[in-house]
């Protein structure tokens, strides 16, 4: 037969599969883990890192698969959360927000972030995908600017110095202020959120998502209506960035207009980058990665920053396909 | 016989230059048009509005009865315009058997699903597979994109233009770059499929339009000097002045 290699080489494939199962294997044991050498800050600080795998997750759906670079991607982050955290404040505060009181039930809370999200992100997508490139770039970053003054500018909910939440969402009537639950149910969000990005990147959706990325030009000669299917895909990723959000405002109690900073968008594309663009598993392992080496070398240095860079620009330049290509050796 | 597609005065001018000046074409239902020209003629201006890449700047073009002028290129594929590309444009990271099996899915509805594994579908697949194997690229269904060959390439545009079963093929140099062997594999190629899809063929390849077209239309300077079939064409001393230019025979 043909000596070139198929497209999807199954030793590599089952290497993935193996570091798949270890890396899920690993997170399940972390409680216990850190229970048992005897550091259980570590829950807090893995339930913050699973979070900010989801929302990483949500970008490479976008950026990676779909080949949108969205420069604004911690906007629906900090949107997600701002809903989380203003609707217990009504709660806490006996007021109303449009003739409702708030809630603190996530089964309540978490959907509506994640709807809310959608469809603030639906018009501002319409937009900005309207444009292609460097404008794309741009105009993503300026929409999650306006977001994040917006946010700044409304005294009522804390203005600059952000929302505090006095505690922690119930789940079903459940108390979610043990560290361990609450870091189970960010990894169940994790592994659902993941499986549902994966289902979809094989799906025919995902093929002409892929497809986009490749060639637009081929997309609309095939006959594929290519702005719609970006448009799609961009409001689902907003999605997934607006329950990690949800889940952080939790995690910290806390929502600020940093959340939504630029600096923020940033750091998402560069765990997504350093994990594995379009692997979709890699960027749970850039979040993993970054956060983890940001937190072992704040604790040694204050210009930390001076050895995370090159350690990425390492990354870009050697290892395109990340972290995850590490393991995966696809080309 | 009413044509299947026709353009009616399409002008389109970048600054002074008369890209496409005042050209109406009419392609039957039943034929091998072909459309030849010298370089800078044209011929990539043309078919760009005729494909929706490039809005003409007066004039119309009717496909099939309806006013294509206006509409974006996946609506005139969706009408049942196939295109292949001059300069190969195919999805480089996919298998050859996934480029075909994304025209068959373009023809198969909406692509709004989100479950089900696009490449375990066998509806997909199945006819993906015959398409490759009518341009004679079976053996490397798998293979990446990117890893095969120009002559290869060539192979499969015409195999996912096929898949999209259009009503018209529109070939933009479908032997550009092509080694003579390769060439005369593909002219046979393009004459088993004569008689299954019409086509709108622009090529340099005097060979090959002359074994294949109908009709010929000469474009220069933007402009139609001429159409009829290939022995009228080859004989017209207008267009051997223009074109040809003596080198003809």
């Amino acid at each position: 037969m043909d000596a070139r290699t198929p497209v999807a080489a199954t030793e590599p494939a089952r290497r993935r599969h193996v570091a798949l199962l270890v890396l899920f294997l690993l997170l399940v044991a972390l409680p216990a883990i850190a229970q048992g050498i005897g550091q259980p800050f570590l829950i807090a600080t893995f339930t913050r890192f699973v979070i900010y795998a989801i929302a990483a997750v949500s970008l490479d759906l976008i950026l990676g698969i779909g080949g949108l670079t969205s420069f604004g991607h911690a906007a629906w982050f900090g949107l997600g959360g701002y809903v989380v955290a203003i609707a217990a404040f009504h709660v806490q505060d006996g007021s109303t927000l449009l003739g409702w009181g708030g809630s603190t039930e996530a089964l309540v809370v978490w959907p509506l972030a994640v709807v809310v999200t959608a469809l603030v992100a639906l018009p501002i997508g319409a937009l900005s995908l309207r444009t292609s490139g460097i404008h794309f770039i741009m105009i993503t970053l300026a929409f999650a600017q306006m977001l994040f003054y917006l946010f700044v500018s409304v005294k009522f909910y804390g203005g600059d110095d952000g929302l505090s939440m006095q505690r922690r969402n119930t789940l079903a009537g459940f108390d979610l202020r043990g560290a361990t639950a609450f870091y189970y149910v960010c990894l169940a969000c994790l592994v659902a959120w993941t499986a549902l990005c994966a289902a979809i990147v094989r799906s025919r959706f995902g093929m002409v998502l892929s497809g986009c990325r490749q060639s637009e030009r081929r997309l609309s000669a095939l006959g594929y209506p290519v702005y719609r299917y970006k448009l799609v895909a961009f409001v689902l990723a907003a999605a997934g960035a607006a329950l990690a959000g949800a889940l952080w405002a939790n995690a910290a109690r806390f929502v600020s207009p940093d959340m939504l900073a630029w600096v923020k968008s940033g750091e998402l594309m560069v765990m997504v980058i350093l994990g594995g663009t379009g692997t979709l598993y890699g960027p749970i392992v850039g979040a993993f990665a970054l956060l983890g080496v940001e937190q072992l070398l704040s604790g040694w240095t204050e210009h930390w920053m001076l050895i995370l860079g090159p350690l990425l620009v390492l990354f870009v330049v050697f290892a395109r396909r990340g972290l995850w290509g590490l393991v995966g050796g696809r080309s | 016989m009413s044509a299947l597609l026709e353009t009616a005065g399409l002008a389109k001018a970048f600054g002074a230059l008369k890209a496409t000046d005042d050209v109406s074409l009419a392609v039957d239902a039943a034929e091998v048009h072909a459309i030849i020209g010298p370089n800078g003629a044209g011929k990539t201006t043309l078919i760009a509005q005729l494909t929706g890449e490039l809005a003409p700047d007066r004039g119309t073009i009717r496909f099939d009865g309806h006013d294509i002028t206006r509409l974006p290129a996946w609506r005139r594929t969706r009408l049942g315009l196939g295109r292949s590309f001059q300069i190969t444009t195919l999805l480089p990271q996919m298998s050859a058997l996934d480029n075909v099996a994304m025209a068959v899915q373009a023809r198969s509805g909406s692509s709004f699903r989100f479950f089900g594994d696009a490449r375990r579908d066998g509806s997909l697949r199945g006819p993906a597979a015959a398409f490759l194997e009518r341009v004679g690229l079976a053996a490397v269904a798998h293979a990446r994109c990117s890893d095969l060959s120009h002559g290869e390439h060539r192979q499969l545009e015409l195999a996912v233009a096929l898949a999209l079963r259009p009503r018209l093929l529109l070939l933009d140099e479908p032997l550009a770059g092509m080694g003579q062997e390769d060439s005369a594999q593909m002219i046979a190629l393009l004459r088993s499929l004569k008689r299954e899809v019409p086509m709108l063929l622009v090529e340099h390849d005097m060979d090959a339009v002359f074994s294949l077209a109908d009709r010929v239309s000469v474009l220069v300077y933007g402009r139609i000097i001429a159409t009829g079939a290939p022995q009228a064409i080859r004989d017209d001393p207008a267009v051997r002045e223009a074109y040809l230019g003596g080198q003809g025979d």
